[in-house]
């Protein structure tokens, strides 16, 4: 397939403009000569061929739209039309950030009352919704218990991150000025408690875990990990990564967690992936209020406000309140769902996750014992022998249809284990999961039987096997590097 | 020296023996499991680290790996030419493909570490 660029032809337009109804002056005399830089090259092409490029390209396309999305870690589920629907009526598009919050008394309801909603869920006492992204969440939520500390007059340089944490953690520590210690799990794939007794020193601000884990495992001690890190001063940040697992069962906030971030766009029914737009609340107890981001809605018994939350306050966190729609699309999903709906949510998906780890633990060996919660790790180990990697097994799945799972992660032990990492959320039945059973079982066969098929996969789609290694070496990020690749330079 | 001569970690990294600064690298099973590195992060010369800490990224299109100190020291030397050159790693983990130097302040940890034979035992057993 030929890339726009090369479908260019020197001066066919795609769309006629009006006459100029202004005077023509010159680029040169409005931006200064070291902002001027270089003319860059359009593409000259018809309306009709820029239609037909993007919908080929969109032809190629794999979303849940189109199947199974198991790429666990990352709770790939369907969300219904009739968010997408709310989200685009005139009243919430039209309304401009800068209107004056009488104009927009639901909006801000709204944000107020979606607050309110995911205190109840997680057990947290108040909540920014500015975070743009999981990521985003987890800096405002590191940044809050650095001020506290700060405010306390106490100097702590560390925070703990355990191995099987979500992978932004460290990053996010680190963004916030931490020095990052990672502490090793044990047989089970949770929390070390004896290293976290090591660790968790006076210099330690706190413990960032994701429960359930990356390996999908619910770590059954929560409360004395809670009680280390509290006894020694320290305060519980809970990644919300996994939450899927858990909506109406377990409240993070009753297990002794102090900071919590959510992943709107993962948990609550809006849609994930393609780089956004997200949203990632933050939830704090009590005790943190002031030092949550601005602004924050508040309501004064007969109207919401914006306000500033105080000289304590972290500051803002991105310009303006926060990706509106994303929320919309979540308060929606929780009403539509309501407490029992939720918690059903749930137990679905962790039902899926374990349907799915005991029809394949004969065929893909599990990294870890026993059951699991929302997503499974299964492993490609087995077929080494056969001279076939996990790799093999993922690609050779897209020629089943499917997007391939999350593989070699999470790498707890030093040098990524075969790990095949499932999740089937609860918006996927059993006749979609038992598909998408026979297609592994039906390759683990080929992996004994036939493994050129694996070796070769995919054989279906438009491109093959990708030289990752030369990609990785040597990025061609734009065409100008494309032409100096095929001029050979 | 020969991988013969070398102390190897649990983490699959090599030091040399008995030596200040004493090399130190990734063992050839690990190189084979990271696959392909194509990305290096070393540490800055006259760096300390102190046992456990990481003292290097790896990258390759199928992980991130960190390498950890073996003991507490200081940076002596740093193998910068795997910064253009990653897949020397690859190519001679215990020759050209050697990390840093480490002028090591406290060798009590490499007591504990295993020499050659014991390694191969550690990675014939381990659950594959």
């Amino acid at each position: 397939m030929k890339l726009i660029f090369e479908k260019s032809v020197p001066g066919r337009e795609g769309y006629s403009l009006p006459a100029d109804q202004f005077e023509e002056i010159p680029l040169e005399s409005c931006i200064p000569k070291e902002f001027q830089g270089k003319k860059r090259e359009l593409v000259e092409v018809s309306e009709v061929e820029v239609v037909r490029h993007f919908t080929r390209l969109s032809k190629l396309n794999y979303g849940i739209e189109d199947g199974l999305y198991p790429l666990g870690s990352c709770t790939m589920k369907y969300n219904p039309k009739v968010s997408e629907h709310l989200a685009v009526l005139d009243r919430f598009v039209l309304a401009h950030p800068f209107a004056p919050a009488d104009l927009v008394q639901g909006s801000l309801k709204l944000i107020h009352d979606l607050g309110v909603m995911l205190g109840r869920i997680t057990g947290m006492d108040a909540y920014t919704l500015a975070p743009a992204a999981g990521a985003h969440g987890e800096l405002t939520g590191v940044l809050i218990i650095r001020k506290y500390f700060e405010d306390q007059g106490e100097r702590r340089i560390k925070m703990l991150v355990p191995d099987s944490a979500h992978g932004t953690n460290p990053a996010s520590s680190a963004m916030a000025g931490y020095r990052v210690v990672e502490l090793k799990s044990n047989q089970e794939g949770t929390v070390d408690l004896e290293e976290l007794e090591k660790a968790m020193d006076s210099q330690a601000a706190g413990l960032m875990l994701t429960n359930p884990n990356t390996v999908g495992k619910f770590d059954p001690r929560i409360d004395r990990i809670a009680a280390i890190v509290h006894e020694r001063g320290g305060l519980l940040y809970y990644d919300g990564a996994n939450l899927n697992a858990t909506l109406g069962l377990l409240r993070p906030g009753d297990t002794g967690f102090d900071v919590v971030h959510l992943n709107l766009h993962k948990t609550f029914g809006t849609p994930h992936g393609g780089g956004g737009p997200g949203a990632g609340p933050v939830g704090v107890k009590e005790f943190l209020r002031p030092y949550l981001p601005s602004p924050v809605v508040v309501f004064d018994g007969e109207k919401y406000r914006l306000r500033d939350p105080g000289e304590k306050s972290i500051g803002m966190m991105r310009a303006f309140v926060a990706n509106f729609s994303v929320l919309l699309k979540a308060y929606a999903w929780i009403l539509s769902l309501g407490p029992e709906g939720l918690r059903e949510a749930s137990e679905a998906a962790v039902v899926n996750a374990n349907y799915l780890l005991v029809k394949l633990r004969d065929h893909f060996r599990p990294a870890y014992g026993g059951y699991c919660a929302h997503e499974c790790v299964l492993t490609g180990r087995d077929y080494k022998q056969h001279g076939i990697k996990t790799l093999d097994i993922a690609k050779r799945l897209m020629d089943y249809g499917y997007y391939p799972p999350t593989i070699y992660f999470p790498h707890f032990k030093p040098y990524a284990e075969e790990t095949l990492m499932v999740e089937a959320p609860e918006s996927e039945g059993k006749e979609v999961i038992d598909d998408f059973i026979a297609a592994m079982i039906q390759i683990a066969g080929e992996a004994e039987s036939e493994p050129g098929l694996l070796l070769e996969a995919p054989r279906s789609t438009p491109i093959r096997r990708t030289d990752d290694v030369l990609a990785a070496r040597r990025p061609v990020l734009h065409y100008d590097d494309e032409l100096k690749l095929k001029a050979g330079e | 020296m020969t991988p013969q001569e070398l102390l190897y970690t649990e983490e699959h990294e090599w030091i040399e023996p008995g030596k200040s600064p004493a090399r130190f690298g990734i063992s050839d099973y690990a190189q084979g499991e990271l696959t392909d590195v194509v990305f290096v992060e070393l540490p800055e010369e006259g760096a300390e680290f102190a046992k456990g800490e990481v003292i290097a990224t790896l990258e390759s299109v199928k992980a991130t790996s960190d390498v950890y100190a073996p003991a507490d020291g200081k940076i002596a030397a740093v193998n910068s030419d795997l910064e253009d050159n990653p897949q020397k790693i690859n190519e001679d983990p215990y020759g050209d493909g050697w990390l840093v130097e480490i002028e090591i302040s406290d060798p009590a940890p490499l007591e504990e570490l295993m020499d050659y034979e014991a390694y191969r035992k550690y990675l014939d057993n381990r659950d594959e």
